[in-house]
């Protein structure tokens, strides 16, 4: 198997994923953003708003320019953001996966990959929805946006980039260790970090008087549509690369059957 | 994220050369990276190109995906 052969099982695994994903947060995730609407339109949010347009999307600042329709944002707009996102995720879970076959201990290529689909999904998306969740519209301060973004990003980069240290350390430890105190020392090591990071970091509240049953079921759309997207890239990119290297392997053994005759 | 150390290779499982894998990786990973920043950043924190087309185009994959929004 060869880095490419991983990519394209990623960008297949990836495309799927984003429409899993459109599927799941249209059904169940766009309710909940259009009570938002309906309320920041309706002016109720206690914090006051610089959104001012009735008809359109909304558009954060009072230039007026681009008008995207409440129609096309919750179809086409939605399947854009999940498919292009699902794509690039698959892409890199792929690559990653293509990084670790056969130097995680015994795993087989079926076996690592999933687990670098596990820990993307811990560290990419679960922890980092932990400490700054998704926020449905209306709750956010436009002033605020280049802060909650820097604090968005840095907090996944710390997540990832522990994350993947922790799995290099497990892989050096498996041999002494053996499996179970591995796990133990690598998962720990991560959660000691991320909860001292988040504990450091600054938190975002801005909530304000936003009704917490619309919240709720806002967050709640949000992370099934994210762990949609993680759980399709993982499975079939397992699917994908199992198949690839049993593939492989009757080959393999078909060739030294014939060489040994 | 240098892994340059050759381990102890296990028998059956081959592995990707790093020298091999590394190309393809920058490459993706940029794209990738490019990608997700127009689906999650654009034109609110960095306004790349200027206006809110792209912004209010993929507004609702941005709050749903957890991205900050407004
Ligand atoms: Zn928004």
């Amino acid at each position: 198997m060869t880095a490419r052969t991983f990519l394209i099982h990623g960008l297949i695994a990836g495309l799927l994923a984003g429409f899993a994903a459109f599927l799941v947060a249209y059904q169940i995730g766009e309710p909940p953003v259009e009570a938002a609407i309906a309320l920041e339109e309706a002016g109720a949010p206690a914090d006051a708003h610089t959104h001012e347009s009735p008809e359109a999307g909304h558009s954060h600042d009072d230039e007026g320019g681009t008008e995207v329709s409440r129609q096309n944002q919750s179809t086409w707009g939605l399947l854009t953001g999940t498919v292009a996102i699902g794509t690039a995720l698959g892409g890199l879970v792929a690559l990653a996966a293509a990084g670790v076959v056969g130097r995680i201990g015994r795993l087989r290529p079926s076996q690592s990959t999933a687990l670098v689909a596990l820990i993307g999904f811990v560290a990419v998306a679960l922890v980092p929805f932990l400490k700054y969740p998704a926020s449905p519209p209306a709750t956010g301060n436009p002033d605020t946006i280049g802060d909650r973004t820097s604090y968005y990003f840095a907090f996944l980069a710390i997540s990832l980039l522990v994350a993947i240290a922790a799995t290099v350390l497990g892989t050096r430890l498996l041999p002494g260790l053996g499996g179970y105190r591995t796990v133990l020392v690598a998962v720990g090591s991560y959660l000691v970090v991320l909860v001292l990071a988040a504990e450091l970091m600054p938190a975002v509240k801005e909530l304000g008087e936003f009704p917490a049953q619309t919240l709720w079921e806002f967050r709640r759309a949000s992370l099934l549509t994210i762990a949609t997207m993680w759980a399709t890239i993982g499975v079939v990119l397992v699917g994908l690369v199992g198949r690839a290297h049993e593939k492989v392997a009757v080959e393999n053994a078909r060739r030294e059957l014939a060489a040994s005759l | 994220m240098a892994i340059a150390t050759p381990a102890a290779p296990s028998v059956e499982i081959p592995t990707i050369p790093l020298r091999e894998l590394l190309p393809w990786l920058l490459m993706f990973a940029l794209l990738a990276v490019l990608t997700i920043f127009f689906v999650s950043a654009d034109q609110g924190a960095i306004s790349i190109p200027a206006g809110t087309a792209i912004h209010e185009w993929v507004h609702d994959g941005r709050h749903l995906l957890g991205y900050p929004c407004h």
